[in-house]
C-alpha cells in the first residue's frame, strides 16, 4: 500500500531468466507430451495392443514450447504492460492521449451514421444491432463487475428474465413494448435483489460460483416450466415494436403508408438499430451519472476496500444490492429488446456462453471504463464476424488475440480510472493503484 | 474518574478460541478529552477498538456511548456500519485503509456518504440534478476541501490516495474519519512510521480536532512523546487486562507500567521512562 514508486523499478528480467523459464516450460511439455504424443498406441487387427514411438513429433513439440516461451517473454518485455516500459517518447504519448479523447465522440457520430451509410447492407445493420446489444449488456454488467467489483458469472439470467418478461406479457396480455420495457427492467432488478440477498455474504470465487449457478437455475426453470414458458420450444409470435403505436408493417395503418413512402423491411431494421442505440446510450448516461452520485462512489469504494466502507458507516449490503439491481435492470432492458427483435425466444439463447462473453467484454475493455467496454464489444463481436472466413481456426485466432492483448494490457484496453470529482486537475488514475474488487 | 464520560467500557471480554485477547476490561473516556490506550505489542488494544467499532462482537461486557444530548447507545448491540452511522464513532486502522485508487478528494467524499445519500433523495434527486442536491454536493466538496487544507494536502487533492507518501496517507485517513462528523474518534497508532517532525504536526492536528470540533479522541499509540504530550488520561493494558490508569504524569512513574514494558521490550520501557525527562 505504501510501496514507493521506487520499488517498481524492477529491471526487466535478463537473458538467463528467460532461458530458465523457457527451459521449465519445455520440461513440463516433455513430461506431458511424452505419453500423449511420444507413444502412439492402437488396437491391432486381432485386438492386441500395438504401439510405436513418435519421438520426432515429441521433439518438435517441446522445441515449439521452448521457442514459444522465449517469444512470449520477449514480447512481454518489449511490448509489456502499460506503465512499466516507456519506449514511446512523451510527445507521441501526449498526441496519442489527445487522439484518445477524440475516440468516443468520433465513434458516437459514426454509430449514428451507420444506418445512413450502410442502408442497403442488411448484414452490416444486423451486425451493428448485435454489437450494440452487447455494448449495452457490457455496460450493464460493468456496474456490477467494474464499479462494485462483484464477480457475476450469471448475468445472462437477467437478460433472460427481461426477454421472457416482455415475451410473456406481450403474448398473454397484449401489452405494448413501451409498457413492457420498464416492467422487464423492474422484474430483472427484482430478481437481481433476490439473487443478491443470499450471495452477499460470499466473496470472490464463492460469489462467482453461486452467480454461475443462478444463471443456470433460471435457464432450467424456463426449460421445465412448460405451461408458462413453453419449455424448450420457447415463445413465438412476440410482437414487433411500434413507433409509439404506429406499426412498421406494409398495411394501410403502417408507418410507410402514413408517410406516403414505399414499404421496406429495412425501415424496421433501422428502427431497431436506433432503438438499441438509444437504450445503450441511456445505460451509459445513467451509469456516468450514478458514478458521480454517492451511490456510485460507494460502489467504487466497496471495490477498493470493504472494511473501510463499513468503518465509514456505509451499509455494504444495500450498496451491493443496488449494484446488482442496477446491472440487472439494464440486462432486463436488453433482454426485452432481444425478444422484440427476434420475435422468438427460447432457452438456448441464454446459456452460460452469453454470460462468459459479456464478462470477457467487460474485462477486456478495462473494468469500469465505459469507452473500453464499447471498444471491446466492437472488437469481440465484430472481430468474431470478421474471422468467419477462417472457419475452424476462428477460435484459435481469437484466443491468440486475447492472449496477446492480455500480455500487452493486463488491465484491459482502458485500464486507468477517471476520478468522479476534482478540484483543479482531472487526471486519470493509473491502473496499478485501482483495485479489482474481491467479491 | 468521574465527570462526563462519552464512552464507558464495562467488563469487556473478547476470546478467540483459547486466546483471551481482552479480559474483563473496564475504562472510560471523558467527553472532549484525549484518552490514550497504551500497552506492549499484543496487549489487546486493537481488539478493544474492533469491539468498540463493531468489527468484533465481544464475548461479554457492555460499551455505552453517551452523546452530548444525553442520548446513550449500547455499542455491543449495533453492528458494523450502524456504529459509525448512528453512534457517530469513527476510526482509523493500524495498517492504513484508504481507497488507494480514488483521489484524496474522493476519499473524503465517500466519508460523507450517509449525509449525501439523504441529500440526493436516495439517488433519485441526484439523478435528475435537483438544485438541492447540487447545493449539498458543493457543501460536501467544501468540507472536504477544508479538511484537505488542514492536513496540508490541498494541492494534492486530485492525486490518487495510493500515490501519496506514507505520512500524508495517515493524515488523510484521519481527515476521512473526521468527514463523517464523529462524536468519538478512535485512532489506531496514527504516529506509526512518522518521523519526529510529522509526529509533532500530528499532535498539533489532534489537539486542534479536540479544541475546534469538541470531538473526543481515543488513541492507541506506541510513540510515547505523542502520548505524553497530548493525552488527558492514559489507560495501560497488558495481556488483555488493565494494569494502570491515570494522568500521563502518574503513568510515567508507575512501576507496574515500567515492568510491563520491560517484560515486553526493553527499548520501549526505556522510551517510556525517557520521554518524561
Ligand atoms: N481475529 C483474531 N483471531 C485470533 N486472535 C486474534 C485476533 N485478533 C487479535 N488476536 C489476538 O489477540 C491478541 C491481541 O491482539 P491485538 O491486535 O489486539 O494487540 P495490540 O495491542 O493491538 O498489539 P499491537 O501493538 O501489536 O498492535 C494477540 O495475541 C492476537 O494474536
Ligand atoms: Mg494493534
Amino acid at each position: 500500500m505504501s510501496a514507493s514508486p521506487a520499488a517498481q523499478t524492477s529491471r526487466a528480467p535478463g537473458a538467463a531468466f528467460i532461458f530458465k523459464k523457457a527451459l521449465i516450460s519445455a520440461l513440463v511439455a516433455l513430461v506431458l507430451f511424452s505419453l500423449m504424443i511420444g507413444v502412439r498406441t492402437e488396437a491391432g487387427s486381432d485386438g492386441q495392443l500395438t504401439y510405436w514411438t513418435r519421438f520426432g513429433d515429441l521433439a518438435a513439440m517441446v522445441a515449439a514450447v521452448f521457442g514459444g516461451s522465449i517469444l512470449v517473454e520477449l514480447l512481454r518485455q518489449w511490448w509489456g504492460p502499460v506503465g512499466t516500459v516507456r519506449v514511446v517518447p512523451a510527445s507521441v504519448q501526449s498526441t496519442l492521449s489527445f487522439a484518445g479523447r477524440l475516440v468516443a465522440p468520433v465513434l458516437l457520430v459514426f454509430t449514428f451514421l451507420v444506418p445512413v451509410l450502410f442502408y442497403d447492407e442488411r448484414y452490416i445493420l444486423d451486425l451493428g444491432i448485435l454489437v450494440l446489444t452487447y455494448v449495452m449488456l457490457g455496460w450493464g454488467l460493468n456496474v456490477v463487475v467494474g464499479l462494485a467489483g462483484l464477480l457475476d458469472l450469471g448475468y445472462v439470467a437477467f437478460y433472460a428474465v427481461g426477454a421472457y418478461s416482455y415475451a410473456l406479457l406481450a403474448t398473454n396480455f397484449g401489452l405494448s413494448f413501451w409498457v413492457c420495457l420498464p416492467l422487464a427492467g423492474i422484474l430483472a432488478a427484482f430478481w437481481g435483489v433476490l439473487l443478491g440477498f443470499p450471495v452477499l455474504r460470499l466473496r470472490g470465487d464463492y460469489l462467482a460460483i453461486v452467480t454461475l449457478a443462478f444463471g443456470e437455475i433460471i435457464r432450467l426453470v424456463i426449460i421445465n416450466w412448460q405451461s408458462l414458458t413453453g419449455g424448450p420450444n420457447g415463445v413465438t409470435g412476440i410482437p414487433r415494436p411500434t413507433l409509439f403505436g404506429i406499426p412498421l408493417t406494409p398495411g394501410d395503418d403502417g408507418l410507410a403508408a402514413m408517410l406516403g413512402i414505399e414499404f421496406s423491411t429495412t425501415h424496421r431494421i433501422v428502427f431497431l438499430f436506433y432503438l438499441i442505440l438509444a437504450l445503450a446510450l441511456l445505460t451509459n448516461w445513467v451509469t456516468i451519472r450514478l458514478r458521480r452520485l454517492p451511490i456510485g462512489r460507494a460502489w467504487e469504494a466497496l471495490r477498493e476496500d470493504e472494511v473501510a466502507c463499513r468503518a465509514l458507516g456505509i451499509n455494504t449490503t444495500t450498496t451491493k444490492l443496488t449494484a446488482f439491481a442496477t446491472g440487472a435492470m439494464f440486462g432486463g432492458f436488453a433482454g426485452a429488446f432481444f425478444a422484440t427483435r427476434q420475435g422468438f425466444i427460447s432457452p438456448e439463447s441464454f446459456t452460460f456462453h452469453e454470460s462468459a462473453l459479456v464478462l470477457a467484454i467487460v474485462v477486456l475493455g478495462g473494468m469500469g471504463s465505459q469507452l473500453g467496454v464499447a471498444l471491446a464489444a466492437l472488437a469481440m463481436i465484430g472481430g468474431f464476424e470478421l474471422f468467419r472466413g477462417l472457419e475452424q481456426y476462428r477460435m484459435l485466432v481469437f484466443g491468440m488475440a486475447m492472449v496477446l492483448l492480455m500480455i500487452w494490457r493486463p488491465r484491459g484496453l482502458i485500464g486507468h480510472r477517471a476520478p468522479t470529482v476534482f478540484l483543479k486537475t482531472n487526471q486519470a488514475i493509473s491502473s496499478d493503484l485501482v483495485k479489482e474488487g474481491h467479491g | 474518574m468521574s465527570g462526563d464520560p462519552i464512552l464507558s467500557v464495562d467488563r469487556l471480554s473478547m476470546r478467540f478460541g483459547g486466546i483471551v485477547a481482552v479480559n474483563d476490561l473496564s475504562f472510560g473516556a471523558e467527553r472532549r478529552n484525549i484518552t490514550a490506550l497504551i500497552g506492549p505489542n499484543g496487549a489487546g488494544k486493537t481488539t478493544v477498538f474492533n469491539c468498540i467499532t463493531g468489527f468484533y462482537k465481544p464475548t461479554s461486557g457492555a460499551m455505552r456511548l453517551t452523546h452530548d444530548d444525553g442520548h446513550a447507545i449500547r455499542l455491543e448491540r449495533l453492528n458494523d456500519f450502524r456504529i459509525s452511522k448512528l453512534a457517530r464513532v469513527a476510526r482509523t486502522f493500524q495498517n492504513i485503509r484508504l481507497f488507494p485508487g480514488m483521489t484524496a478528494l474522493e476519499n473524503l467524499m465517500v466519508a460523507q456518504h450517509n449525509a449525501l445519500m439523504r441529500a440526493s433523495g436516495l439517488t433519485f434527486l441526484g439523478l435528475i440534478g435537483a438544485p438541492s442536491w447540487r447545493k449539498a454536493e458543493q457543501a460536501a466538496i467544501d468540507l472536504a476541501q477544508t479538511w484537505l487544507d488542514r492536513i496540508g494536502l490541498l494541492d494534492r487533492a486530485d492525486d490518487a490516495a495510493g500515490n501519496l507518501p506514507y505520512g500524508d496517507q495517515r493524515r488523510l485517513e484521519i481527515a476521512r474519519a473526521m468527514c463523517t462528523q464523529p462524536a468519538l474518534l478512535c485512532l489506531d497508532e496514527p504516529a506509526a512510521g512518522l518521523n519526529a517532525r510529522e509526529s509533532a504536526a500530528l499532535s498539533e492536528l489532534l489537539l486542534s480536532i479536540r479544541g475546534d470540533h469538541g470531538t473526543s479522541i481515543l488513541l492507541i499509540e506506541h510513540d510515547m512523546s505523542v502520548v505524553m504530550e497530548i493525552s488527558d488520561h492514559v489507560v495501560v493494558m497488558d495481556h488483555g487486562i488493565k494494569i494502570a490508569e491515570g494522568t500521563p504524569q502518574q503513568i510515567r512513574d508507575d512501576p507496574k507500567v515500567i515492568a510491563a514494558y520491560l517484560g515486553a521490550d526493553e527499548e520501549e520501557a526505556i522510551a517510556v521512562m525517557e520521554s518524561g525527562t
